[in-house]
C-alpha cells in the first residue's frame, strides 16, 4: 500500500498520472495534495486508512499539517472546527458511528460557517453492528447544514474532495462540506485513478484567506455566543441562504475543474435520460451497476435511463424535477430507510421536487443494500421491469425492500 | 455481560450469558442502566484500553467515582487492535503504532492507578500468561460490592507485536512473564529495577458503600419524610 502511494505521490510531482488506487488511498492522496494546516482524527472502519495513510505523510514530512490523534470523533470534530475558527484549513475523516458521535459538532460547524472539509466513508449504523456500506450515516446528517457530495468511484471521490475545498471556502458559501463514498465497495476496491500534479491541484485550490478568525488580536470576535429568542432565528435563517445559493457556485467550481483537468461534474449525472420512459435515481457506487443495466435494457429496446445524484445537499429540486419530468415511471433507490413505511430520504426529496408539477411521473421507492447487502445488475433490471408494469397498469407498491429475505 | 466495541469487546460472543454488545466507549453507561434497573444482577463489563480509556474514558472515571457495583475486565493490549494498530492511551511513550511510525510522543495512562484514584474499591492487574491467577482476580472482583476493575495485559501480535518487533503470541506472553512482578517482589526492588516492570495481583481492596446502597438510603429517607 505504502509503495503504491509513494509511487503515486512521486508521479504526481510532475504531471497528471494514472495509478491503481483504492478509494481510501485516492482520498488520502488528495488530502496530501490539499496539504491542510490541521487534521484531527480517530480511526473507524472503513475510513481508518484515509487518516492513517495521511498520518504517514505527516510523519514523513510530505505535508505541513499538524496531525492530532484525538480520543474520539467528538474530539476530532471539535479540534477540527477549533482549528478552522482560528483560520486554518482543517480536515478530518470518519464513517458511521464516528459521524454519529460528531453530530453535536456538525451543527456547530455549519452554524459558525466554518469551511471544514471531511471525507465520509458510508457505513451502516448500529444496532446490530455492521461495518459495510449503506447511506444511513450521512443521511442522518443531512439537515446539519453541511454540503453533501456523493461519489460513484475512487476517481470521483478524489475529484470531489479537491473541489470540496473550493466549494466550502467559497466566500458566498462558507459551509462545511462532506464528500462520501460507499464503504468497502469504493473505499477498499482498487481502480485506475487519474491524479493531477501537486502543483496543479495547489494552483486550483489557492490559499485559504478567512475574513475573520478568532486569535486575531487586533479585531477580536465572539463566535457561537448566546442567542435567545431575539436573534437565534435570524442567524439560523442566514445559514439557509448560502446553502440555497450554493448550487451555482458548485457548478462554477465544477466548470473550472473541467477546464483545468478535463473531467466534467454537475449537480447530478444523467445517463441516457434524454428520451427515457423508465428511470432510476441513485447515489454512490450503485450508479456504476445501474449503467450496465441501462445499457443491457437499451440493447433490448427498453427506454431506460438513470439519474445519479452527486450533490445531495443542497438538493437540486428544480433541476431533478425537470430531468425526470418526461419519464413515465421513476424508481428512487434508497440505501437507507426512513422506517416509517414511506421509503428513504432520497424518495422524500424526489417527491418533494415533483410535487407541484402538473404532469409528473409515477414514483416508487426501493430500499436496498442495507448493511452492504449486494445489489447486482439483475436486481436493478427487475426494478425496470417493475417500472414498465407499473406504467402499463398503474398498479404499484409505493415502497419495496429489494433483496431482503422474508 | 456488557461490552463496547473492539476485538476485546467481542468476548460476549464467546460466553453463555445474557450479553449486550453496545457502541464504542459506552459499555459502562449501558451497564449502569442495567445495574440500576436490576440491582440484584451481576453485571460484568468487557472492554479494551481504547474503548475504556480513550473514547469512553469519561465513563470509566465516573462509574468508579460512584462506586457502582460493576466488574470491569479491561483487556489492555496497548493499541487499537480492531482498527489496525493505532496508538492508544496506554501505548508506551516511544512505542510504535500505525499512527506513530516514528514512535509515540504521548504518555500512557496507568489504568489501575486511574481507577483507584477515581474511587474504585477493587483493582487488580493480571496477564494472559498468568492464566491461572486471572480467574481468582476476576472472582474477587465480582464478589466485591462496588466498582471493580481487573486490568489484563493481553497480546496483540498482529499489530502491537509486529510493529514493536516483540514477536508472536508466545514471545509476547514470554515478555509478560519476564516483566510482571508481584507487589511483594516489587517491595524489594529498586526504582531502576522496576522501571520496565509492571505489578500484577490485587492492588487495591477497600470497603465503601456502593452506589445502589447509597441510593436505597436516599429512597428510605425520602419515603420516611412522606409518612
Ligand atoms: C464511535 C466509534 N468510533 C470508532 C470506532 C472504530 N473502532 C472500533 S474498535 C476501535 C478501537 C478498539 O481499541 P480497544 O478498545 O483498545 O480494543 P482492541 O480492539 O484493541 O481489543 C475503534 C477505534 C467505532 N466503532 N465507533
Amino acid at each position: 500500500m505504502a509503495k503504491v502511494l509513494d509511487d503515486a505521490a512521486k508521479a504526481a510531482q510532475g504531471k497528471a498520472t494514472k495509478r491503481a488506487l483504492t478509494g481510501n488511498e485516492a482520498v488520502a492522496l488528495a488530502m496530501r495534495q490539499i496539504n491542510p494546516d490541521v487534521v484531527a482524527a480517530y480511526p473507524i472502519t472503513p475510513a481508518t486508512e484515509i487518516v492513517q495513510i495521511f498520518s504517514t505523510y505527516v510523519a514523513d514530512g510530505l505535508v505541513n499539517t499538524e496531525f492530532v490523534a484525538v480520543e474520539s470523533e467528538h474530539s476530532a470534530m471539535s479540534a477540527t472546527l477549533g482549528a478552522s475558527a482560528a483560520g486554518a484549513r482543517a480536515m478530518t475523516g470518519t464513517s458511521s458511528q464516528g459521524l454519529a458521535l460528531m453530530w453535536e459538532m456538525l451543527y456547530i460547524c455549519a452554524g459558525l460557517r466554518l469551511p471544514v472539509v471531511m471525507p465520509v466513508v458510508n457505513r451502516a449504523l448500529s444496532a446490530p453492528i455492521n461495518i459495510h456500506g449503506d447511506h444511513s450515516d450521512t443521511m442522518g446528517a443531512r439537515d446539519a447544514g453541511w454540503i453533501q457530495i456523493f461519489s460513484e468511484n475512487s476517481q470521483e471521490a478524489y475529484d470531489n474532495l479537491i473541489q470540496a475545498i473550493r466549494i466550502a471556502e467559497h466566500p458566498e458559501i462558507l459551509l462545511p462540506t462532506m464528500v462520501t463514498m460507499d464503504g468497502f465497495i469504493i473505499s477498499h476496491a482498487m481502480e485506475v485513478v487519474e491524479i493531477q500534479s501537486d502543483e496543479d491541484v495547489r494552483k486550483f485550490l489557492g490559499t485559504y484567506k478567512p475574513e475573520r478568525t478568532v486569535l486575531d488580536i487586533d479585531r477580536p470576535i465572539t463566535m457561537g455566543g448566546l442567542d435567545f429568542t431575539d436573534y437565534y432565528f435570524e442567524h439560523r435563517r442566514s445559514i439557509a441562504e448560502p446553502m440555497i445559493n450554493a448550487k451555482q457556485y458548485i457548478l462554477e467550481v465544477a466548470a473550472e475543474f473541467e477546464q483545468k483537468f478535463g473531467r466534467k461534474y454537475g449537480l447530478f449525472e444523467e445517463y441516457k435520460m434524454e428520451d427515457a420512459d423508465y428511470a432510476i435515481v441513485v447515489l454512490g457506487s450503485t450508479a456504476g451497476t445501474a449503467k450496465i443495466a441501462v445499457d443491457e435494457l437499451r440493447a433490448q429496446g427498453v427506454k431506460a435511463g438513470m439519474l445519479k445524484i452527486r450533490v445531495f445537499r443542497p438538493f437540486p429540486y428544480e433541476e431533478i424535477a425537470e430531468a425526470i419530468a418526461k419519464c413515465k415511471a421513476v424508481a428512487v433507490m434508497d440505501r437507507s430507510d426512513g422506517l416509517a413505511g414511506r421509503g428513504g430520504p432520497v424518495f422524500g426529496e424526489v417527491r418533494n421536487a415533483i410535487c407541484d408539477m402538473e404532469k409528473k411521473p409515477i414514483t416508487v421507492d426501493y430500499v436496498y443494500g442495507l448493511g452492504g447487502r449486494d445489489i447486482d445488475v439483475e436486481m436493478i433490471k427487475s426494478v425496470y421491469s417493475d417500472l414498465q408494469r407499473i406504467a402499463a397498469t398503474g398498479d404499484k407498491a409505493l415502497v419495496t425492500y429489494l433483496g431482503v429475505r422474508d | 455481560m456488557v461490552s463496547g466495541i473492539g476485538c476485546s469487546s467481542r468476548a460476549p460472543g464467546y460466553v453463555d450469558f445474557n450479553t449486550l454488545h453496545t457502541t464504542h466507549g459506552r459499555a459502562l453507561p449501558f451497564a449502569t442502566g442495567i445495574k440500576l434497573a436490576k440491582p440484584e444482577m451481576t453485571v460484568i463489563v468487557v472492554t479494551g484500553d481504547g474503548d475504556a480509556t480513550a473514547i469512553g474514558g469519561n465513563h470509566l472515571i465516573h462509574a468508579a467515582r460512584r462506586n457502582l457495583d460493576l466488574t470491569v475486565v479491561l483487556f489492555n493490549n496497548s493499541t487499537y487492535g480492531m482498527t489496525s494498530g493505532q496508538y492508544s492511551p496506554t501505548t508506551p511513550t516511544g512505542a510504535f503504532g500505525t499512527t506513530a511510525p516514528y514512535g509515540n510522543a504521548e504518555q500512557p495512562f496507568d489504568i489501575c492507578n486511574l481507577a483507584e484514584a477515581a474511587g474504585a474499591t477493587y483493582v487488580a492487574r493480571g496477564t494472559t500468561y498468568h492464566a491461572k491467577v486471572l480467574p481468582n482476580l476476576i472472582e474477587k472482583a465480582i464478589s466485591n460490592k462496588g466498582f471493580s476493575l481487573v486490568e489484563t495485559i493481553t497480546q496483540c501480535p498482529i499489530y502491537f507485536g509486529r510493529m514493536n518487533k516483540i514477536g508472536n503470541s508466545v514471545e509476547m506472553m514470554k515478555w509478560q512473564k519476564e516483566h510482571a512482578v508481584t507487589k511483594k517482589q516489587a517491595e524489594t526492588m529498586s526504582p531502576e529495577e522496576l522501571a520496565d516492570k509492571f505489578i500484577i495481583g490485587e492492588l487495591c481492596h477497600k470497603t465503601k458503600p456502593d452506589y445502589c446502597e447509597l441510593y436505597d438510603r436516599i429512597i428510605e429517607k425520602a419515603q420516611a419524610s412522606i409518612k
